[in-house]
């Protein structure tokens, strides 16, 4: 029984730890919090750039460091403790992973070793209305060679130079590889519960571009995507629902009423005790995932589901009621407890909601049940 | 990451599996039996004593005692395997894995000669009597007096919830010696003859319908000095190390669990149903958090590490997630689920023998709520509930 990380790979996670808790404070997220105009933090993107970590899992013949999908899931957690204000989940876990999985020769030779060195940064475009995206009902069409319609909102779709985009081609979907940069493409940044984290929405009329894997075969790569995507974003949300329930413990115990520290009472430990178990259960969840994702596993449906939903529901509940245990004080601005909150929504979201994602688990578990 | 045993680990594992496949038949049913009776009693001692001779009674102990000399990890790779077959464990749990450890902790050495290896060979069945009607999670409040006679302690009191005094030989007893000293320092520890005049085990009738446990009523009885366990006063000491004993015996899944019920509701044509699917992943999820977690602790062990406390959560996922899955079979059963009449409860009566048996569950061996306070004051360490009566001569506290 090995189901741990290496002794390389926990070091790898304090050097991370040690690393973001001094370049990436709540003063930096703060930064972008309070200016509208910045779309993520320069300063502490140039650093991580600096650091090789875009390059964790794409591998060396593409520019990368050649590590694993374990090492990025360290780096991941870390990432979700400090909730950096940077493009890291949209070009890495997202964009690169569905290159890796979908992309030609050509298509990985030309873009991956540029995700590595920060000169790309990328996108994944789903969302166009309300509800999840359905691979069925899509407004975005791709005829072959050019892509139109209107993506919204899309994450860090201001500042990335690609995105991969899920569009109508025929009557099936395809996944669709688009440069950013053209003229026939209009981005206009949307306002969201997230502001640490930019958003836009992408106009296409008739922009240049090429697809990723093959036609008609969009829905079945973006599922494949998603799941390796999810163990990573799992992994975020870990790190964030941890930090959560170590501000609420803290403050538990310095905060006194009633002539005692708060955390003395049932009603405030019993709740942390709570978020303890919860936040082990997806703990552990994730490692598994982790498993299953760096050596490919036929379990990786359910495994990566199962992290998903945890850790999503895990880092809900550690936010709402770190706010609720700062009582009054957790409800202002200057306090980082809603900066966790919106993180922990966001997270929840974007790559799929957990009741979408708990309808996929069944079905995972109904085939392997069928098989 | 891997799933897999150390080289050492699987030579012992297959050694482990030769032994049981020698011996036993695998298990056939997931369904929860509960034998009882002189027949089971003896096939007990039997598979116990063969355990004891081939040294796979007790891994972790050591080899003076009649143990292997094991490590932490063999012991859990034995619980698994024998877990796979029909092997009758039961009556020798607490004794061997609480109320012994406490008499080698604790014992002299007359005792530990005169006990340990019969214990271990299944011919002495132990019980421990802590719990009172009046003293549950706040089990340092028992009132059973002792009284110092000469050279003897003359007991009276009774003791509740005690699995297996009935066909135990001996027991640990928590006592009052002092009721002036507060709570906590009044008690003492002592081995009892269950087989002696003046202790009566009676059956105690069960919200579940069953008759597993019992209380016992101690009416005169005499104790002999030496064989009191630790110091006059020192019972809570003595205590603490039986109940952390106590976690690590507790283990194992108690009844039907998300694949059962996944497969019952295939059966009846209720899978489709939306909200029952969205539950059913929260069930899968919880329970492979707890099967994981525990992976994660046998990483420690095979790596020689002391685990930390994510063990802890196990009780409260599985008890609850107990009583949540056979709430919802039921109400999907409707009407019908109601009926336990043998020719006709359906799935076998699987969920609604462990509707009734979950809300003990949820309390035995820590409720829900302390075992909450647990995790908060041990692993968050957060601050201690107010003990009102921590500095209060006992016999001035209210009673209730």
């Amino acid at each position: 029984m090995n189901f741990d990380f290496s002794e390389d790979q926990k070091f790898l996670r304090s050097e991370a730890r040690k690393f973001l808790e001094a370049q990436c404070t709540s003063q930096h997220v703060r930064e972008v919090l309070d200016d509208e105009a910045r779309s993520h933090h320069e300063g502490v993107w140039n650093k991580i750039v600096e650091m090789g970590w875009l390059g964790t899992a794409i591998p060396e013949e593409h520019g990368g460091l050649g590590l694993g999908m374990l090492e990025l899931c360290v780096i991941a957690e870390e990432m979700g403790r400090t909730l950096a204000p940077v493009p890291f989940s949209s070009s890495v876990y997202l964009f690169a992973e569905a290159l890796k999985l979908a992309g030609s020769d050509a298509q990985k030779s030309t873009l991956l070793a540029k995700v590595a060195s920060g000169e790309v940064i990328g996108c994944l475009a789903l969302s166009e209305g309300p509800g999840e995206p359905d691979p069925a009902k899509l407004s975005v069409t791709f005829d072959g060679a050019t892509l139109s319609g209107t993506k919204l909102p899309v994450t860090d779709g201001d500042i990335a130079t690609h995105a991969v985009v899920l569009a109508k081609e025929g009557t099936g979907a395809s996944l669709v590889l688009v440069d950013l940069g053209q003229d026939s493409v209009t981005r206009q940044p949307v306002k969201t519960l997230e502001p640490t984290r930019s958003h836009a929405e992408i106009r296409f009329d008739g922009a240049k571009a090429e697809r990723l894997g093959n036609a008609g075969d969009g829905a079945r790569l973006l599922e494949e995507v998603l799941d390796r995507a999810a163990v990573l974003f799992a992994f975020e949300q870990l790190g964030g629902a941890s930090r959560a329930q170590e501000m609420a413990t803290d403050y538990a115990k310095e905060r006194h009423a009633f002539g005692r520290p708060i955390g003395g009472n049932q009603a405030i430990k019993h709740k942390l005790a709570e978020m303890y178990v919860k936040n082990e259960v997806a703990r552990s969840n994730c490692y598994y995932g982790a498993w299953a994702v760096s050596t490919d596993a036929a379990e990786l449906p359910e495994a990566a589901a199962a992290a998903r939903i945890a850790s999503s529901e895990a880092f809900w509940f550690a936010s709402k009621e770190n706010i609720q245990t700062h009582g009054g004080m957790g409800f202002t601005w200057e306090v980082d407890c809603h900066l966790f909150y919106r993180r922990a929504k966001l997270l929840a979201v974007q790559i799929g909601s957990p009741k979408h994602w708990k309808e996929k688990l069944v079905r995972a578990l109904e085939m392997k049940n069928a098989a | 990451m891997d799933f897999n045993d150390t080289p050492e680990e699987a030579e012992f594992r297959a050694e482990a599996r030769a032994f049981l496949e020698k011996h036993l038949e695998p298990k056939t049913s997931s369904g929860v039996r509960r034998e009882r009776g002189e027949d089971f009693l003896r096939r007990a001692k039997d598979w116990q004593a063969l355990k004891a001779d081939n040294k796979f009674a007790q891994i972790t102990w050591p080899k003076e005692w009649g143990g292997r000399g094991g490590t932490a990890m063999q012991n859990v790779i034995w619980g698994q395997e024998e877990a796979k077959f029909d092997a009758p464990t039961g009556p020798f749990a607490i004794g061997l894995g609480m109320c012994i450890p406490t008499v080698i902790a604790f014992g002299s050495d007359e005792h530990k000669q005169r006990y340990v290896k019969k214990a271990l060979r299944g011919e002495e069945i132990w019980c421990q009597l802590f719990s009172e009607p009046a003293a549950g999670s706040d089990v340092a409040g028992v009132k059973t007096r002792a009284v110092k006679d000469g050279d003897e302690w003359v007991i009276n009191g009774q003791k509740v919830w005690t699995s297996g005094a009935h066909y135990s030989d001996y027991g640990i007893l928590l006592t009052r010696t002092d009721p002036k000293a507060p709570k906590h320092k009044g008690l003492t520890m002592f081995i009892v003859d269950m087989k002696q005049a003046g202790v009566e085990a009676r059956p105690i009738h069960q919200a579940s319908g069953g008759r597993e446990f019992n209380e016992v009523y101690f009416s005169d009885v005499r104790i002999p000095d030496s064989d009191r366990l630790g110091e006059v006063g020192q019972g809570w000491k003595v205590a603490i190390v039986t109940l952390m004993n106590e976690r690590l015996a507790v283990g194992g899944s108690p009844g039907p669990d998300w694949s059962e019920i996944m497969d019952y509701a295939r059966e009846a044509g209720t899978l489709s149903d939306s909200d029952f699917r969205q539950t059913l992943a929260d069930w899968y999820i919880a329970a492979q958090g707890y099967k994981l977690t525990k992976f994660r602790t046998q990483t420690a062990l095979s790596r020689g590490e002391t685990p930390g406390p994510e063990n802890s959560i196990g009780k409260i996922i599985t008890a609850n997630q107990l009583q949540d899955i056979c709430n919802s079979a039921i109400e999907m059963q409707g009407h019908y689920g109601l009926m336990t009449d043998e020719e006709r409860m359906p799935a076998d009566g699987l969920f609604q023998q462990s509707f009734m048996w979950a809300p003990g569950l949820r309390i035995a061996g820590g409720t829900d709520e302390i075992l909450k306070n647990i995790i908060a004051e041990r692993v968050l360490e957060l601050p201690q509930d107010v003990r009102v009566d921590k500095d209060v001569p006992f016999d001035e506290l209210k009673q209730g």
